[in-house]
């Protein structure tokens, strides 16, 4: 278990410096310089201060000094400031991760609950129309884009009935839970279709396996076998598809953030996209692939505390 | 030479695609059985897709008019044959209400007076108009997008799962490594990188995308490699790229033709997203319902620009998922349970 742990840990490793080095090619062979400078200065900057803005920034050294100053300055997360207004970006990560998860954490929790609670539901009435309405809605659902679930209700639920604030943030809890409301109710249903579709399958395929039907031979009710047997049962996918939506908490959604002024790590991204702030949004990849990578070896282990039966070798 | 000639061409070669396939399934059993049977679920999702690809077709032949025909700018530009349905000059200078007589600010008299079933944008173009044309915008993206994803996911996935050792490896460490990146945030560095325009959003989709079917393609392979009958084919002697072309791919081919389906959605949905961050496709209708944004903010409110490009993008969306999860139905419903 150990060696299988150092092993998984070395192969992350590797990743890491796979992504380092893509990130690279993106952002330093294929950017051009004196583009960023003059996006950074102004398109109208005489041509000396651009140069000048270049050097300050070791954009114009050799590329293997750049390289290895990438490496190093990634791996010992000393990200630097920011190309287009010199803040440091740690601070920006440190002030952006509260408000990430201000309305990430909650979205996460209710859409995890009711999908599975759906999903169990809609599976235990599978093959009637109960299911077949239920699969309907869920493939509706998903055929909304986002932007419309964003644009829609910020003018139904903020506009016209007023009931929340159309954006803005207040990090004090007493008004907090106002303006992350929307959010939330927008995240949850946007991803609640996928999620149910997918959850169903598992657990109709479920509910056809073997221990099912001894279950129901011994006299067990229809719904202790949907909430203990085949729930246990299907922890499994469960928690592959939960564990890669947790990075997502940290990085924040984009839209989401930038729609309703949350000042996130998804309103600095999108900021950072505008203003083709490539320093920034570098250290927003490495970081949304860190924490994949690192989320994804933890998932390993709890497989082997929602099922006994597996062993890591 | 214009883009529209290549635009014609392209259209040709659809054709000729199209006659192709439709001859192949024809001649195989299990294809034609699933055709029928996918016929029989979905009549109206495969109708609205049929109008949809109808649309984009028609907006891909385009000509421009000999010496004398059609006055103005329109004599000296390609038009396709969805703009040729449309009188020539059909604009006004500002927003007008579906089927209005005068202008929605000021009421001054239109141009064109009732002949805007959905109304006008800003700049007084038929919202009608755009929104037939968005077709095309859609088509491309899941359309080019899709047919860069599954050459390069088959031959990925293939050769990882045909010749296993160090190829795997290397196979499966480019997997990892794109696929550990958040695909929304992979998606935006390549645009950055690689520049905005409609072939380069689409490699940059497809990039980021390939890496999921690859990864299934991969482990079919594996699995396909150890069956008898490739091991017999072997046992006659046949060549490691006969094997791979007439006894893996064919077994693989179900699996294509999910993921076209599944991946064309999320591709049309995720260039939605991009166009809000400025880096869409012009014409697309997640641009313009990203430019409607602000017409919500107006009072009087405008929603028609809004409504009639989300409910294209809907019916679209809607009839691609519906059609995709029959397909899934029908051609395998085990192997494809992880969204791609």
């Amino acid at each position: 278990m150990i060696g299988y742990a150092l092993r998984r840990l070395l192969y992350g490793f590797l990743v890491v410096q796979g992504v380092l080095g893509l990130l690279f090619v993106l952002f330093f062979l294929y950017a051009e310089p004196m583009d960023m400078a003059r996006r950074a200065v102004g398109e109208k900057a005489p041509p000396a201060v651009l140069k000048l803005w270049i050097q300050e920034h070791g954009y114009d050294r050799p590329w293997t000094d750049q390289l290895r100053d990438h490496y190093v300055r990634m791996l010992s997360f000393d990200f630097g400031r920011s190309d287009a207004d010199e803040v440091p970006i740690a601070r920006r990560l440190r002030e952006g991760v509260g408000p990430s998860l201000s309305f990430t954490v909650p979205t996460f929790a209710l859409g995890l609950v009711l999908g599975v609670a759906l999903s169990l539901f809609v599976a235990y009435f599978r093959e009637t129309y109960i299911d077949r309405t239920g699969v309907v809605i869920a493939v509706l659902a998903m055929s909304v884009s986002i932007l419309l679930y964003i644009i829609g209700s910020q003018y139904l639920i903020g506009k016209i009935l007023n009931w929340f604030p159309i954006s803005g943030f207040d990090p004090d809890p007493r008004v907090l839970p106002r303006f992350v409301a929307m959010p939330i109710l927008i995240g949850v249903v946007a991803g609640i279709g996928g999620d149910l579709r997918f959850y169903r399958t598992v657990f109709v395929e479920e509910t056809s396996r073997d221990y099912v039907r001894t279950a129901r031979a011994k006299g067990c009710g229809d719904g202790r076998v949907m909430a203990f047997h085949v729930l246990r049962n299907a922890l499994i996918p469960i928690l592959t598809r939960v564990v890669t939506a947790i990075p997502f908490l940290f990085t924040g959604s984009l839209l989401i953030e930038s729609f309703f002024g949350i000042p996130g790590l998804g309103a600095v991204t999108v900021e950072a996209i505008q203003g083709n702030d490539f320093s920034t949004l570098r250290v927003m990849v490495f970081i949304g692939a860190l924490a994949f990578i690192l989320f994804q070896i933890v998932t390993d282990f709890t497989y082997t505390l929602v099922d006994p039966r597996v062993r890591l070798e | 030479m214009g883009g529209y000639v290549v635009s014609n061409a392209v259209v040709a070669l659809l054709g000729v695609g199209a006659a192709f396939t439709v001859r192949a399934v024809r001649r195989s059993r299990f294809w034609s059985d699933a055709a029928r049977e996918l016929a029989r679920r979905r009549p109206l999702a495969l109708l609205a897709i049929a109008v949809y690809v109808g649309v984009g077709l028609a907006d891909s032949v385009s000509w421009i008019d000999a010496a004398g025909g059609v006055q103005g700018v329109e004599a000296h530009t390609p038009r396709s044959l969805i703009d040729r349905a449309f009188p020539a000059g059909f604009q006004e200078r500002s927003y007008s209400a579906p089927f209005a007589e005068v202008e929605f600010y000021g009421g001054a008299p239109l141009e064109h007076p009732g002949a805007h079933w959905f109304g006008t944008d800003i700049l007084g173009r038929d919202v009608l108009h755009l929104t037939l044309k968005g077709a095309r915008i859609a088509l491309l993206i899941g359309g080019l997008t899709s047919l860069i994803v599954i050459p390069l996911a088959l031959l990925f996935g293939m050769s990882a799962g045909y010749l296993g050792g160090r190829v795997d490896d290397a196979v499966f460490f480019v997997i990892s490594t794109l696929a550990s990146i958040p695909n929304l945030l992979l998606l935006i560095a390549l645009i950055l990188a690689l520049g905005r325009g409609p072939v380069q959003v689409c490699v940059a989709m497809g990039v980021t995308s390939w890496v999921g079917f690859a990864r299934i393609v991969r482990g079919e392979t594996f699995k396909l490699r150890e069956l008898d009958y490739v091991q017999a084919a072997r046992a006659l002697g046949a060549s490691e790229a006969r094997i791979v072309l007439r006894h893996i791919l064919p077994n693989v081919m179900h699996l294509v033709v999910i993921t076209f389906v599944l991946l064309f959605s999320g591709t049309v949905l995720s260039e939605a997203i991009l166009s809000f961050l400025g880096i869409g496709i012009d014409g697309s209708w997640g641009q313009m319902i990203d430019q409607a944004r602000d017409e919500l903010a107006r009072d009087p409110i405008i929603a028609w620009n809004l409504a009639a490009a989300s409910v294209a993008l809907f019916l679209l969306i809607l009839a691609v998922n519906r059609v995709g999860d029959a397909v899934r139905d029908i051609l395998d419903p085990r192997t494809l349970v992880e969204d791609l």
